[in-house]
């Protein structure tokens, strides 16, 4: 491995392993205040959506909210089975493949 | 079985990524073990893409880490909101745990602690993990190795199933109608963001603010109850 390399995985690795760890640590078996708490409660939603959004819309670097965007449409038939059974996610993903695979073929 | 079936689209979806990852650093002129120790050691797909892009376009040091930090500065939230479920468990634990920390793995554990499942707790929190981990790091070396030859996953829609398995844990974490407020929130700020801020802030602040919108409106909900 050629040093440069060596040291940018390093300092990489730093950068991405202290913001993992440090909330985790710092904040544990400690009373957390109600309002930050509820603040916490909203953030998985609030970051998979934050995620998703542009996994969806945004294609080859660029907003796309046309009905030509085949991820846009894979993800509706993907939203209703979801909603449907909350419990199984390996289906979902699975309708969502399938989806997106028939979207490929028909348009 | 049950943490197979929980595992398995994170894996699907690592699957072609660290293939793609792997052809990319490859392209790039990486060695194997370069390509590989990236993907193990800092483990965060996105920022691995940009590195090697930016390594390619000429860039130094401290250019490619500090563009690391902010883009995976996100996990500091994941890690902050996993942290109120974990309390039995040692610093040791955590320290390992939170290294391994993704998007997807997030997303699996948040919803699966939500969910208050006894059976998800210890071993199976590790194994998802050390399975994303793996599939992750292997992926990416064979993606060195073979190159394209692999063909292409979109003919399975294998570039869905992360997207899809979001989409579906995101209905998952939705209890409240404010869930609701919140996650569209979260996907026009995201979506919107760029147009306003350069660089990739999007995610985090889109992030924050919709969880702050949420806190907001639910606070002032629960002091009319009191009140009333």
């Amino acid at each position: 491995m050629r040093s440069e390399w060596l040291i940018l995985i390093a300092g990489m690795t730093a950068v991405t392993f202290g913001p993992r760890v440090f909330p985790l640590l710092f904040l544990h078996r400690r009373t957390i205040p109600e309002p930050v708490l509820r603040w916490l409660s909203f953030i998985p939603v609030a970051i998979l959506a934050a995620l998703l959004a542009p996994s969806l819309a945004v294609v080859d670097g660029r907003l796309d909210l046309g009905r030509h965007n085949l991820y846009l449409l894979a993800a509706v038939p993907t939203f209703l089975v979801a909603a449907f059974n909350r419990r199984n996610l390996f289906l979902t993903a699975l309708v969502g493949m399938a989806s997106l695979v028939l979207l490929r073929q028909v348009l | 079985m049950d943490i197979i079936r929980t595992a398995l689209p994170v894996l699907l979806g690592y699957a072609p990524i660290g293939v793609a990852y792997g052809v990319l650093a490859h392209q790039a002129g990486l060695s194997l073990w370069e390509t590989a120790a990236l993907s193990f050691f800092v483990y965060a797909g996105s920022s691995q893409f940009i590195a090697v892009a930016m390594w390619q376009a000429g860039a130094g040091f401290l250019a490619i880490t500090f563009t690391t930090f902010l883009v995976n500065l996100r996990h500091f939230l994941m890690s902050a909101a996993l942290s109120p479920y974990l309390g039995r468990y040692s610093k040791l634990w955590l320290t390992y745990f939170g290294g391994e920390l993704t998007d997807e793995t997030f997303a699996v554990h948040s919803t699966r602690l939500r969910q208050g499942d006894p059976g998800y707790a210890g071993k199976p929190l590790l194994l998802v993990n050390e399975a994303a981990h793996l599939t992750w790091t292997a992926a990416s070396a064979v993606g060195y190795l073979a190159g394209t030859a692999l063909g292409n996953p979109q003919r399975l829609g294998l570039d869905f199933a992360l997207p899809a398995m979001f989409a579906a844990l995101l209905v998952m974490q939705v209890r409240r109608r404010l869930d609701v407020v919140v996650a569209l929130a979260a996907a026009a700020l995201s979506l919107g963001l760029p147009f306003l801020i350069p660089g990739r802030w999007n995610v985090l602040l889109a992030a924050v603010l919709a969880a702050s919108i949420g806190a907001v409106l639910d606070g002032g909900k629960h002091q009319c109850v009191v009140s009333g």
